[in-house]
């Protein structure tokens, strides 16, 4: 039981993930599209697109590499892989250990390395222009990833994701003014590295602004499929992250049975749910921004990391 | 052990005469036992860290008086492991580089002997040995840059580098001459035994700074490292990189570690600063570069700001006591070091291998290598995703390591440090993030999308033995990215040595996890990170072709609709920088754009022109060199006067010192 019952987690956890990221994706488009006062596609649309194009045959450029081939397993493994470490209905995974905050954010920029160099591979003005704005933005963001994780352990004292949720759950806490900046921060951090409204459109095709778009425009078929998955999961992955971290309430710990378990896959999907009706809100409200005016996007995570970490210097209160 | 490695000192330095008698002859066996030297030479090193015993020898050479002191403890075995193995890549993929050069004997003769003077520095235990073979280690480098002297950018790059070396060598000398005292202790176990005062602890600091930063190519006195370093032959190029660099560090780690004894905390306080600003200005310097060399160049300087950050963060440490804390900085800059070696020198051999196969060093002339060189680029994927500090490879496990080491900076007294090190914290993420960028653009542009030149378009595999020493190399990365916990352990004898404290036995830790500091705090495991990588996109893939689809068809790119068959319409080096140089060059490298449209009707083309500069040139090299000039024009006057004028002078002089020595006594 000791062993067995982090192993079910786990493995349970990953068959979540999976399942659950393209309904997210879903319910995000329809809530928007209800917002603007269309009816929408159902919420298990991307589901449907992910299985039609698992079924078609893959058109792959003259000019592509085994990289082109290869990238898309390995954008969804590692992404894949990133998801399942991050707590969402219980702390106790098995293999939670294997990686801290620094890791997995790291790992997401591994995936981000084959996404860009896949842009490059077939050697069009599209892809390399995709690539080269993905990285750009990446370079601001994960400063101020790093400046957020550097403030949440210094209230935790680590940067183990399981640590800081059991922390952050517990009464010690309480409202922090460094907080409420980490958490702005990593909602800037997290729009952007999911190519959300402000920074790129995810509905955008065929537009010279596009930057996610742009690098996976020559995918076709089930490599599609697979980056498409691997971009719902890291939105997924994000939307988990900020609820770990920020509302830990609910999440099952070590030695609770099988109640709590539900319960806390109750709480989850309850917050997944309201992170996916704010997201839509917000980018039905705001509009996109130029290239250039995203780096003072970023900047202003960057600055509320910094901010919130030098401010609990000054006081471990604040 | 360390008769062993004396031994190989002197016969590496032996090699070079021989190999001048030889010419071009034996060229192959020479390279081959030089090869077979240095990989002797990295087994001996890792044995003496196994026992992590010190040994000393006397050699009656040198100074009369003083005789030669030889002496191999942890750090030095550490540095000579570290030689070992970049100098026996580099040795045997000279095989093959130099197979059908022109002239064998402006490389043969020096390569063998740099290794055994850079061998002699890390042995070295007496001011007198050390600066001698310091000295011999420079000038031999700089044969070395000037391999192709008659291009005029190897000759104003060997200018320079003399220039430079030259100074570094003189504020050594300054440094161990304050070290050594008015005693003149110039043992290492005299100038050990000396106490001293603050303002003398921070004399030699700053000399060290000048004298090894110079060498290591910390900024602002990085200038010469992008030029020195691509003007060599591609295996002299990964030597000067991945290991000459190293041996500044040592320098430097000899003298302010081990021979200065304690250092008061605000010596972190100017080491880390200027560590992280050199990281960043280093890699922002990689992302608009457009030569693939010196874009490799570029990013050596940008490591060393890395290790120099940590090395400031263990300084730190170790002021206040923290003893564990400091061990974990020190070793994360150590691991640092070693993983450094390894992929610079990967991606140098690599770059050769394309300059060879291609005939240029331009990113914009290259692509589509992916296809005509597939070992090659395989290899060259490895280092760059190593040298982008991406899981699960060893750039990511020593850069992780170095943020746990400033995640510990809370614990620190004082108020400007805490301030300090969360925002040096900040700048190294900058810088790794913006070496992501840089490699992307460097392996994307070079190797993938399609050629951009006939001659890219015709390049071949390159030679045998490079690949060989770039398998070598390669297996290094993934092993000390896989196992980082085992490479943490060989090197706790350092740590142990010069701060008396280690980061917890790694191996002992289930699954090899990596565990700094406790369990609850941070792990970090690569080699499970690997195995569910390799098992979900084995699994995905598998699945997807036995359940889904496995057609495939093969059609020219899409493109949007609209494809353009000139290679020129991908997205070029310059074009991949555009949107970083624009964001951060602007400010940071005075990166401007110009275009020349011409007026309606005129069928003159329209010309794009883009500006970048290193900020250390117009703010530091040209204000100096001016001066330089001003002061030299000013002299010139005296070079014209006539014999009366000539002899008034010396008299006048002779009056000023004598009324100057009246008044003095």
């Amino acid at each position: 039981m000791q062993l067995i019952l982090p192993m079910l987690v786990q493995g349970a956890q990953m068959a979540l993930v999976v399942l659950l990221a393209p309904l997210l994706t879903g319910l995000v488009r329809k809530l928007k599209a209800r917002l603007t006062r269309r009816r929408g596609a159902p919420v298990t649309q991307p589901w449907r697109d992910i299985l039609k194009l698992l079924q078609k045959e893959a058109v792959v450029a003259d000019s592509a590499s085994w990289l082109y081939r290869a990238a898309p397993y390995l954008i969804f493994a590692a992404t894949w892989v990133a998801a399942a470490l991050v707590p969402t209905f219980a702390t106790h995974l098995q293999f939670s250990w294997t990686a801290d905050l620094i890791a997995i954010v790291a790992l997401l920029g591994s995936a981000r390395f084959f996404l860009a160099l896949a842009g490059m591979d077939v050697g069009t003005a599209f892809g390399g222009l995709g690539a080269s704005r993905e990285m750009m933005f990446a370079t601001l963001a994960e400063p101020a990833m790093l400046l957020i994780t550097f403030a949440l352990a210094l209230i935790a004292g680590s940067t183990q994701l399981s640590t800081i949720a059991a922390v952050m759950a517990g009464p010690a806490v309480g409202l922090r003014v460094s907080l409420g900046m980490a958490l702005v921060a990593l909602i800037i951090v997290a729009l952007a590295e999911n190519g959300r409204i402000p920074v790129d459109n995810p509905a955008t095709h065929l537009e010279l602004t596009m930057v996610h778009e742009a690098m996976v425009l020559e995918y076709s078929g089930r490599h599609l499929a697979m980056i498409e998955l691997a971009a719902s999961l890291k939105l997924l992955l994000y939307l988990s992250l900020i609820a770990c971290v920020f509302v830990p309430w609910g999440l099952a710990a070590p030695g609770q049975g099988l109640a709590a378990h539900l319960a806390g896959l109750l709480a989850y999907l309850g917050k997944i749910a309201v992170g996916a009706v704010a997201l839509a809100l917000f980018e039905t409200a705001i509009a996109k921004m130029r290239v250039f005016r995203v780096p003072d996007f970023l900047g202003i995570a960057l600055m509320l990391g910094l901010l919130g970490t030098l401010l609990l210097f000054v006081s471990a209160r604040l | 052990m360390l008769e062993a490695a004396t031994l190989l000192a002197g016969a590496l330095i032996a090699l070079g005469p021989i190999a001048l008698l030889f010419g071009g002859r034996a060229q192959t066996a020479l390279y081959a036992l030089t090869a077979l030297l240095a990989a002797g030479l990295a087994g001996l090193a890792l044995a003496a860290l196994a026992t992590a015993a010190t040994a000393r020898l006397t050699l009656p050479i040198g100074l009369p008086w003083l005789g030669a002191h030889l002496r191999l403890d942890p750090l030095s075995a550490f540095f000579a492991l570290l030689l070992g193995l970049g100098g026996c890549a580099a040795s045997l993929s000279a095989i093959g580089y130099f197979r059908h050069s022109p002239e064998p004997r402006r490389t043969l003769p020096f390569l063998p002997a740099f290794l055994g003077a850079m061998l002699a520095v890390i042995l070295a235990d007496d001011a007198f040995s050390f600066l001698m073979s310091w000295e011999i280690m420079s000038l031999l480098s700089w044969a070395l840059v000037l391999a192709d002297h008659r291009a005029e950018a190897a000759r104003r790059a060997g200018f320079v580098y003399l220039t430079m070396a030259a100074f570094g060598t003189l504020a050594l000398l300054l440094a161990f001459g304050l070290l050594a005292g008015p005693q003149g202790a110039y043992t290492f176990d005299a100038i050990r035994a000396t106490p001293r005062g603050p303002l003398s602890v921070a004399l030699v600091l700053a000399l060290m700074l000048l004298g090894a930063g110079s060498k290591a190519g910390l900024a602002p006195l990085h200038v010469w490292l992008p030029m020195a370093h691509p003007a060599a032959p591609s295996p002299v190029s990964a030597l000067m990189s991945g290991v000459m660099t190293k041996v500044a560090l040592y320098a430097f780690l000899r003298v302010v570690f081990d021979l200065l004894g304690p250092t008061p905390w605000w010596t972190a306080a100017a080491l880390i600063p200027l560590g992280a600003g050199t990281a960043v200005l280093g890699i922002l310097l990689a992302t608009v570069e457009t030569d693939i060399k010196r874009l490799l160049a570029c990013s050596t300087i940008e490591n060393i700001g890395v290790i120099f950050a940590a090395l400031g963060l263990a300084l730190a440490f170790r002021a206040d006591a923290m003893p564990a804390a400091a061990a974990l900085a020190l070793s994360a800059a150590l691991f640092h070091a070693f993983n450094h070696m390894a992929m610079k020198s990967l991606l140098f051999l690599g770059a050769g291998a394309t300059v060879g196969a291609t005939g240029t060093r331009a990113l914009d002339r290259l692509g589509g290598l992916i296809h005509r060189m597939p070992v090659t680029a395989a290899l060259m994927l490895v280092g760059a995703l190593a040298i982008a500090a991406l899981p699960p490879l060893n750039g990511f496990a020593s850069e992780w390591l170095v943020f746990q080491a400033v995640l510990l900076s809370p614990a620190l007294p004082q108020a400007s440090l805490q301030l300090l090190v969360p925002a040096a914290g900040g700048l190294l993420a900058l810088a790794a993030a913006l070496a992501a960028a840089a490699f992307v653009r460097l392996y994307g542009v070079a190797f993938l999308g399609r050629p951009r030149s006939p001659e890219a378009a015709a390049a071949r595999e390159a030679d045998r033995p490079t690949l060989v020493a770039m398998s070598l190399l390669a297996a290094l990365c993934i092993a000390a990215g896989l196992l980082p916990g085992l490479f943490l352990d060989t090197l706790a004898p350092v740590a142990r040595q010069l701060l008396q404290a280690r980061l917890p036995a790694q191996a002992a830790q289930p699954w090899l996890t990596l565990t700094p500091v406790a369990a609850a705090r941070s792990t970090y495991n690569g080699l499970l990170f690997a195995l569910f990588i390799a098992l979900s996109a084995g699994l995905a893939a598998v699945a997807v072709h036995r359940l889904a689809s496995r057609a495939l068809r093969r059609a020219p790119a899409w493109d949007c609709g609209f494809p353009q068959d000139l290679p020129n319409s991908q997205y070029g080096a310059g074009s991949f920088a555009q949107p970083l140089r624009r964001v951060l060059g602007t400010t940071l490298l005075s990166a401007r754009e110009t275009v020349a449209m011409p007026p309606p009707g005129d069928l003159s083309p329209a010309r794009h022109t883009v500006q970048a500069s290193d900020p250390a040139w117009a703010a530091l090299y040209a204000p100096l060199a001016g001066a330089v000039e001003a002061a030299s024009r000013k002299a010139n006057r005296f070079q014209f006067l006539t014999i009366r004028r000539y002899l008034s002078l010396v008299f006048a002089l002779l009056v000023l010192l004598l009324l100057g020595l009246a008044l003095w006594s």
